[in-house]
């Protein structure tokens, strides 16, 4: 008990300061706009990169590795002197619309704000109202951790004279408002380019390339491209296998997993149908078929064909059980490997990571109790791995081409986390 | 004649149905716990009995407490093991616990003892602090928390048998590097800082030769009181 009373002191002054402060300033709307800053919030995913492992809740200090050395987030706390509590509404709009700190300072583009300068003043406004309405966490920033010469700020200007065009989002009069809705979410909020597009040695993204998918730099996953149906392009899914992907990381055309899961654990599983059904709209409105490349491998046939029937013989002993003879799974929890672009497309990067490391898909509303794939890196050689991946790739009509067993000694090593 | 036909007509037309009604179910995975853990099971066997890899631990009977913290240290990066780190990242506490409450209620038999290739002297020295400590070194008998009879108490202290001495030496030296941590006051840390290299080799190689008790289970909440705080298992 006697440790107990400080913190119940600490408590009581809180609840008795935010009751002064809602005396003060009497707001009939000041709740629904808070909690609609907090639903925006969510859709930005602001927490992934803003709250450490264990940490408080947006004050920051989140290491993120990145090609040009280590990031560390920012307090985005009402804190005055280590977060954002002397922030303007405006200084806030500014950051966010123009990626500049209030003193006009460069910020680093791992904050996304070559997305978020799409988002409207008044979304912004109600982000800013909410995060002015969480507890202060007083925690000063962590200094960067960059190479030279990425470590001068001045180099941000060139970035974005390349890569960077300020400007909130333009609906498509030609569209229907459910698309442009779903438009503003992807391409603003839910800032999908910064994984779904290639990009370049300097960290950026042309326009021409937006959503083409692209490996994430630092983690060695693949972020398919979104435009093309022979990636993660969504044009032959039904707009309810969308949905359920997106609300709870499960779907009968397949499952989410790598860095894909932190979005929907943070971010998608709390938009409401509406929103949900908006990005599905879109998404399936953006891709293209594209014309399918011969499946092209640099082994050789005989090298192939060896490594495809040993193949099979993996994929009978250790997967056929939950994936099915014939890769038509049990969806949605154990997902079909025929007909599943994920498996089929091009980079083969994630089919032998998920081989090698396994993985849930993330815990959800929607799905509390997600079904887990085991990691086979422990019992399964370079050759086999490969084999497996090659069969899974070329099996009941899959379009893919074998990988050698270089490329899955390979992705042992990459980040886990 | 005829009447044979109908019944076998009337069998196989209900083995049909049957058919049927199995691959209604068969179409979803058994929604059973077993089932989702099976990501798990390469590493720690079917049953969390453990396998062949000499540093992946048995899970099956251990206090509920204690796996539902590991999975937890796991999740929040507290304890470092990238596989594990990585596996658990996105799963909801309640769902932990469910994992922890499916390993504790598992109790496949122990494994066989296998024969040590430590020295008596290794031996005997790891026996002398597994049960008398060194209090001129401030270090505690190993029983004295984790039973009398190394099997545990609820609902955190694990038990210290049917683990294999490299495993043991792994999570000692992990302690001391800082790679494995636990919720303040860490008992567990402050104990293995007190321990040399030659004392965490004479712990696991006593340890791993113990034959199994007669009972496994580890001891209610409360049976006996810790010397010291420890966060793991709280008042």
């Amino acid at each position: 008990m006697r440790s107990c009373s400080p913190i119940l002191a600490v408590w009581l002054l809180l609840f008795a300061g935010s009751s002064a402060e809602a005396q003060r300033k009497p707001d009939p709307d000041g709740d629904s706009v808070v909690a609609r800053g907090e639903y925006l919030a969510r859709a930005g995913d602001c927490i992934a990169c803003h709250t450490a492992p264990e940490g408080r809740t947006f004050s920051g200090g989140r290491a993120m590795p990145t090609p040009f050395g280590t990031l560390y987030s920012s307090n985005i706390t009402p804190d005055r002197d280590t977060g954002i509590g002397k922030w303007t509404a405006e200084d806030f709009y500014k950051a966010m619309h123009y990626g500049r700190f209030p003193d006009g300072g460069l910020m680093y583009p791992a904050m996304p704000f070559a997305s978020y300068t799409k988002v409207t003043r008044a979304d912004t406004e109600a982000i800013f109202a909410y995060l002015k309405s969480i507890p202060p966490v007083n925690q000063r920033n962590r200094e960067h951790d960059l190479r030279f010469p990425y470590s001068n700020r001045q180099l941000i200007l060139g970035w974005r004279t390349l890569y960077f065009s300020e400007g909130e989002f333009k609906p498509d009069p030609t569209k229907s408002a459910e698309w442009n809705r779903g438009a503003y979410l992807v391409e603003g909020l839910g800032h999908c380019g910064m994984c779904h597009s290639p990009i370049n040695a300097l960290g950026g993204t042309s326009q021409s390339d937006a959503f083409k998918g692209g490996l994430i730099p630092m983690q060695n996953w693949y972020a398919p491209s979104l435009t093309s149906n022979r990636e993660a392009g969504l044009g032959d899914w039904s707009i309810k296998d969308i949905t359920d992907l997106l609300q709870t990381g499960v779907s009968m055309r397949g499952v989410v997993y790598g860095p894909m899961a932190e979005v929907v654990h943070n971010s998608l599983q709390y938009l409401n149908d509406d929103d949900t059904r908006a990005m599905a709209v879109y998404l399936k409105g953006i891709a293209e078929p594209s014309p399918s490349p011969p499946a092209s491998s640099t082994l050789p046939t005989s090298e192939s064909s060896l490594l495809i029937s040993l193949g099979k013989t993996v994929y009978d002993k250790h997967c056929a059980s939950c994936h099915g003879t014939q890769g038509e799974g049990k969806p949605p929890h154990w997902p079909p490997l025929a007909n599943n672009q994920s498996i089929e497309m091009q980079s083969a990067v994630n089919p032998i990571r998920m081989v090698l490391n396994g993985g849930y898909p993330p815990g959800t509303n929607g799905n509390p109790m997600p079904y887990g794939m085991p990691p086979f890196a422990g019992l399964l050689s370079d050759n086999e791995i490969a084999a497996v991946v090659s069969y899974i790739r070329t099996a009941w009509g899959n379009r893919g081409a074998p990988v050698s067993a270089r490329e899955a000694n390979e992705l042992r090593s990459a980040p886990l986390n | 004649m005829f009447a044979r036909t109908i019944a076998l007509a009337v069998a196989i037309a209900n083995l049909a149905a049957f058919d049927g009604a199995v691959a209604q179910t068969a179409n979803q995975p058994p929604d059973t716990m077993a089932a989702r853990v099976e990501a798990c099971t390469p590493c720690h066997g079917n049953q969390g009995e453990g396998t062949s890899d000499v540093y992946f631990p048995r899970l099956a009977g251990k206090p509920a407490g204690y796996l539902y913290n590991q999975l937890l240290a796991f999740k929040n990066g507290r304890r470092k093991y990238p596989p594990m780190n990585y596996l658990l990242e996105f799963l909801p506490d309640p769902y932990l616990q469910q994992m922890a409450d499916y390993f504790a209620d598992q109790h496949p038999p122990l494994p066989p003892v296998a024969a040590s290739d430590a020295s008596k002297e290794v031996l005997q020295h790891g026996q002398s602090l597994v049960s008398r400590g060194d209090p001129q070194r401030q270090i505690p008998a190993c029983g004295s928390c984790h039973g009398p009879a190394l099997t545990g108490m609820e609902p955190g202290i694990p038990g210290l048998l049917g683990l294999r001495p490299n495993y043991i030496s792994a999570q000692l030296g992990a302690w001391r590097y800082g790679t494995r941590t636990a919720k303040a006051p860490d008992c567990m840390q402050q104990v293995a800082a007190r321990l040399t290299e030659e004392d965490v080799t004479a712990v696991a190689a006593w340890l791993a030769s113990r034959p199994a008790p007669v009972t496994v289970a580890p001891a209610p909440k409360g049976t006996y009181v810790l010397p010291f705080a420890c966060g793991s298992e709280p008042d």
